[in-house]
């Protein structure tokens, strides 16, 4: 049995070094070990929003409508450190809230676009012929298709929630990993491990699985790495326009819309905090990506 | 050899735009019965059996694909539902504000992402290039429709730099042949325009600023180029005939696919800065249910889009032929 280990290629490498050298190249390049801080506290508050936040998101108060940041009260307390919006809601708690939807729709999506295209690209790859043809044929009509817009559609005719959005934004992204896995999956078809695997009458589901995917696998986790800051944006973007999730939950996109209407009253800090708060976690996932590139594949260090 | 390439090109194109039908075809159904998009929450069943019959929702899927197929094919792509004009008039009328839009971004984020991003990896390292990465990442992390608020807010608010809503047409005139009045028009569209592309083309100008130092980086350490330079010529010529032109082809591919890219910035940016746009009437059409209008306009941007990909890729061909081989 320790035979067919070995012969599952890169699989069975030494796990520890490896992880001990991911974490001297984190520390020596700084600027990630920031981005990794800011994603935990952002998970830590998408976590934790109910029991962090200092009150309701959702709770009205019109006499305290549109207070700027820090105000304080009669008896010197600052009730709202980041103001109130134009119906009296505190926007440090919706800003905080807005971090469950925001990280939640982000992850799910990349996990369903990411599994759905590495398998399909797997199996293009694999099996070659046909199969390839059909599944590289539709990638490439969804590649001419200004994505955003059926977006846009199946989102107006499903309506707006969590789930669809998901679901949307998650279709939306099986191409680029599709590609990718097609493109590695034939390099690695021909190689002696594999044909190795298949001369001891392993299946191909298990070849595809236990053989091929950990060695396509680092490309992949690259455009993931990306792909959860695009997916971020696209998801604010469209919270934006209304589309995102029903208005009662507060996202990062949909407090920015609502700033709109209270903009030429100078009310900034409904615009600017929730702006803030995506461009953090964004710019955190984008530094994160370049360095697991950079980590992966040493080659395009700098690049 | 070139034609035989065109038509193949031709023919995939044909089949995208099939798919591409069929897709906003099939979106509608998606939640069911169509019907009640069009009819209010009130109406009696009487009414809905009615609508279903007006709209021919009662025949058979394929039948009502290929009768859709027709309408597309004759430029009749519905009325809209609370204009009750046809959807395609309505859309055609605001794409020359859109296509403004649109180019200027894009003329933004080319023009200055290459000399830019030659300037970057020529100069590897520097303070220099160091400046315009991070400038690039932080241009690649913010969204553009709070970019957009945020130069509202403080360069039109706070300045009162620059108008922050409106906009002066310039395309149309020129399309209906009034040269004098699109010349004189000119400046001010330029005026209104430079906010809002600024916060379309913000993302496509790092991306592309960071694609085209990659890839004169990835150029410049090609053999040939060791060649050139050994040969004794200048670096000018070097970087512009040797390097520049073998890094020009995977940015010409980018720009086509950023196309579709822009087009979803500017539905926001349309909405942010109340551009009389394509994008601010599909929001408007989006909150309204108005259906037909919606797709009318995702048909035509798919055209413009499948279109726009046909013209780069022939364009790609000449910087390529390679490509024509395989």
């Amino acid at each position: 049995m320790s035979n067919v280990a070995v012969l599952h290629g890169g699989a069975a490498k030494p796990a520890l070094s490896e992880w001990t050298r991911a974490g001297k190249s984190l520390v020596a390049a700084r600027w990630p070990l920031l981005a990794i801080l800011i994603l935990l506290v952002m998970a830590v508050l998408a976590v934790f929003g109910p029991q962090i936040a200092p009150r309701d998101p959702n709770r009205q108060s019109l006499i305290e409508r549109l207070k700027p940041p820090m105000t304080a009260d009669a008896e010197g307390v600052i009730a709202y450190p980041l103001g109130t919006d134009a119906l009296g809601r505190d926007i440090l708690s919706r800003v905080i809230y807005g971090a469950r939807v925001s990280l939640a729709v982000g992850f799910a999506a990349v996990a369903i676009g990411g599994l759905m295209g590495s398998a399909l690209g797997i199996i293009a790859g694999y099996f070659g012929g046909r199969i390839d043809d059909i599944i590289m044929r539709l990638a490439d009509i969804q590649l001419a298709f200004p994505f955003i817009l059926l977006t846009i559609m199946v989102l107006v005719v499903l309506g707006p929630g969590v789930g669809n959005l998901v679901l949307v934004l998650g279709i939306g992204q099986w191409v680029t990993y599709a590609r990718i896995a097609r493109g590695q999956t034939i390099a690695q078809r021909e190689k002696e491990y594999v044909e190795a695997a298949r001369s001891i009458g392993a299946q191909d589901l298990r070849i595809m699985v236990r053989s091929i995917l950990p060695n396509v696998l680092a490309p992949l986790i690259v455009i993931a790495s990306f792909n959860v800051a695009s997916v971020i944006l696209a998801e604010a973007s469209l919270s934006f326009l209304g589309l995102g999730v029903p208005p009662t939950v507060p996202t990062w996109g949909g407090i920015l819309a609502e700033s709109r209407d209270n903009l030429l009253g100078g009310s900034w800090w409904l615009a600017v905090f929730p702006g803030v708060a995506i461009m953090l976690t964004v710019l955190s996932l984008n530094i994160l990506g370049d360095w697991v590139r950079d980590f992966l594949d040493p080659r395009l260090r700098g690049r | 050899m070139m034609l035989a390439y065109i038509i193949r090109r031709l023919l995939q194109s044909v089949i995208v735009i099939i798919g591409v039908t069929l897709l906003s075809f099939l979106t509608l159904h998606l939640a069911g019965d169509p019907t009640y998009l069009y009819v209010s929450e009130r109406a009696s069943e009487e009414e809905i059996i009615q609508t279903r019959q007006r709209l021919g929702f009662d025949r058979p899927l394929p039948v009502q694909y290929f009768s859709y197929i027709g309408g597309v094919l004759t430029g009749n792509f519905g009325n809209s539902l609370r204009a009750r004009q046809p959807a395609m008039e309505l859309v055609l009328e605001r794409l020359p504000a859109t296509l403004e839009l649109t180019l200027f971004a894009m003329a933004i984020s080319t023009l200055i992402a290459i000399p830019v991003g030659i300037l970057a990896a020529i100069n590897r390292g520097t303070p220099f290039d160091g400046g315009i990465m991070l400038f690039a990442m932080f241009g690649q992390s913010i969204p553009s429709f709070w970019l957009g608020i945020m130069l509202i807010l403080f360069v039109g608010l706070g300045l009162r730099a620059l108008p922050i809503s409106g906009h002066v047409p310039f395309l149309e005139p020129l399309f209906s042949g009034n040269f004098q009045l699109a010349a004189s028009n000119a400046p001010e569209t330029l005026r209104y325009l430079l906010m809002p592309a600024i916060t379309v083309g913000v993302f496509s100008l790092s991306r592309n600023a960071r694609l085209v130092r990659s890839a004169m980086l990835e150029v410049l350490s090609q053999e040939y180029v060791t060649t050139a330079r050994s040969k004794g010529l200048g670096e000018q010529i070097v970087i512009v005939r040797h390097a520049l032109r073998n890094a020009l082809i995977p940015i010409v591919t980018m720009i086509g696919l950023e196309f579709g890219f822009l087009l979803s910035g500017v539905v926001v940016a349309e909405t942010v800065f109340s551009w009389p746009g394509v994008g601010r009437l599909v929001f408007n059409a989006i909150t309204q249910r108005d259906i037909p209008l919606v797709q009318a306009a995702v048909i035509l941007f798919s055209f413009l889009f499948v279109g726009l990909n046909l013209l780069i890729d022939i364009i790609y061909v000449q910087l390529d032929p390679r490509i024509r081989l395989q």
